[in-house]
């Protein structure tokens, strides 16, 4: 199995009623963790999720997802660190349970993002003083 | 007496200063020995980045035709303060935007504020003033409405009443639920802990007796040529302070002006706090001339040698009751944990050490360049003085 992939998925109106994961697990053999999530019939949703399966398995789980026309982000998180927002004073870094907001060079305290570390909890968006981790949605 | 202002100054002007920040001063005079290190050194540079509620600016729009004396302002719906001439307003940093529900749904979310303004302002945006009057004959207009940016105003002049704070607060909460300020929000029982301060780099820790430092002083505000125009508000030198004259709370402040035209906006961020407001983070970097050995050595004060005071916010705090929970000093809380009764908090900073340091870097090069020199206190800070609470009292017969 591969190192886990991060994704997150745009689901069109029209696609919310389908239990579109429940088959990426059967069908494609794949194991989904799911961050966080609205899928909510009549609406658009979206769903943040790490996958992880064998890659031709992942391939043939996003062609399945594209028939939907769910937009598909591969190896990205629903968060967004705007570097040039953040005044790296580290207040997120009490709040961030992974670490994934870190001071990246300990003697200048400038502040460094681990997407991959990163598990959507959304702590910083609440605590970040100056609006420098953004949700995608 | 090593060297004088001027002598300072001409070195700067002929480019020739020997400037260090207050960050690598420490080092410097470790290997160099303090006398030594005095003869060498003209200037240390030192720097604090962090939200600074007690700002604001006068702003002067120039006249519309026909002249209308305002008497109410908002700017993009951020209501600033009329009552002084025609075309002059103040705008606060913690200013709500109008119709801002505030904590009416707690905890707010204060997404707009003061701070937004200024911060917009200096960043070169367009924002929206509308104003109303009651109308005069020599000022007749009793509504407007226009788009502008800073380069239509006049003059945009940054008159902060409190900046700086010498030292400051720990923030804790032992109650058991979470509560919101203004210095972020805490946990219920202890569960983290929030600091304000540059520590080792911050202007008034490194001249704790105000010796340097007073009204008249230039500073680097934001990037603009500044000064410090009075003790800050809540100016308080009377605080406890340690065996190296380092107060362990809040003591000294400055109040500040500065050109906002020249500023840069990396140094002039809005900020805001769930479930309390809006406010204004400034970078502001001040020299130090090192005029004796003395005044070197208060200079290489080290974030082990600054203490704060742990205060619980959800209750000492607010009522005043003088508590302390505990004292660390900055070397411990820039570790991100500490200890309380026996817990370990995790802690982190609601200033930006790293800002700081480019602040500290910036006033340096402007200084080796030739760019910045300094002046001489006009008049130095009080060193007496007690901070009064406010007594509610009935109407006096």
């Amino acid at each position: 199995m591969n190192t886990p992939l991060k994704a997150y998925l745009y689901f069109p109106k029209s696609e919310t009623e389908k239990p579109i994961i429940c088959h990426l697990i059967r069908d494609f053999n794949l194991d989904i963790n799911i961050f966080r999530g609205k899928i909510t019939p009549d609406e658009e949703g979206y769903l943040s999720l790490q996958i992880s399966g064998d890659a031709q398995d992942i391939e043939r789980a996003f062609d399945y997802l594209r028939a939907f026309n769910v937009e598909i982000h591969a190896g990205a998180v629903g968060l967004m660190w705007d570097a040039a927002r953040c005044t790296h004073c580290g207040h997120c870094t009490a709040h961030c349970p992974t670490d994934a907001l870190h001071f990246g060079d300990a003697r200048t305290r400038t502040m460094a993002f681990d997407e991959t570390r990163c598990i959507e909890c959304l702590a910083c968006v609440t605590h970040c003083p100056f609006g420098a981790c953004i949700s995608n949605f | 007496m090593i060297r004088t202002w001027a002598e300072i100054n001409e070195k700067i002007a002929a480019g020739k200063a020997v400037v260090l920040t207050a960050d690598e001063i420490i080092d410097y005079v470790d290997r160099k020995g303090l006398d030594a290190a005095a003869k060498e050194v003209d200037v240390v540079t030192t720097a604090t980045f962090g939200p600074m509620c007690s700002s604001g600016c006068f702003l002067n729009f120039g006249h519309s035709t026909p002249k209308m004396r305002i008497t109410e302002a908002w700017i993009s719906d951020v209501p600033a303060y009329c009552g002084i001439a025609a075309a002059d307003v103040y705008l606060g940093a913690t200013e709500l935007r109008h119709n801002d529900p505030a904590n009416v749904d707690f905890p707010g979310d204060f997404k707009y504020g003061g701070g937004d303004v200024i911060e917009a302002l200096v960043a070169g945006k367009k924002l929206q003033l509308f104003a109303l009057s009651y109308g005069t004959e020599d000022y007749p207009r009793k509504e407007l409405r226009t788009w502008f940016d800073i380069n239509d105003l006049n003059q945009a002049i940054m008159v902060n009443p409190r900046n700086c704070y010498q030292n400051y607060n720990v923030a804790v909460n032992t109650s058991n639920r979470r509560i919101y300020t203004y210095m972020g929000i805490l946990e219920p029982n202890a569960r983290n802990m929030t600091y304000c301060s540059a520590g080792q780099l911050s202007p008034l820790l490194n001249d704790p007796c105000y010796e340097t430092i007073g009204l008249g002083s230039s500073v680097w505000l934001a990037g603009a040529r500044g000064m410090v125009y009075a003790p800050g508000t809540q100016h308080c030198p009377s605080a406890e302070r340690g065996d190296n004259d380092v107060p362990v709370e809040g003591a000294g402040t400055l109040a500040l002006t500065g050109d906002m035209k020249q500023m840069n906006p990396e140094f002039v961020r809005a900020a805001r706090f769930k479930g309390y407001g809006v406010s204004l983070a400034l970078g502001v970097g001040i020299p130090i001339p090192i005029l004796n050995a003395d005044i070197l050595r208060r200079t290489t004060i080290r974030d082990r040698d600054i203490e704060a005071c742990c205060i619980d916010y959800a209750h000492d705090y607010p009522q005043k009751t003088g508590r302390v929970l505990a004292r660390y000093n900055y070397a411990q809380l820039r570790s991100g944990q500490v200890s309380l009764n026996g817990k370990d908090v995790t802690v982190s900073s609601m200033s930006s050490y790293h800002k700081a340091l480019k602040v500290a870097e910036l006033l340096k090069a402007e200084i080796r360049d030739g760019r910045f020199l300094l002046s001489q206190p006009a008049q130095l800070l009080p060193r007496e003085g007690t901070l009064n609470g406010l007594a509610i009292k009935g109407e006096p017969r």
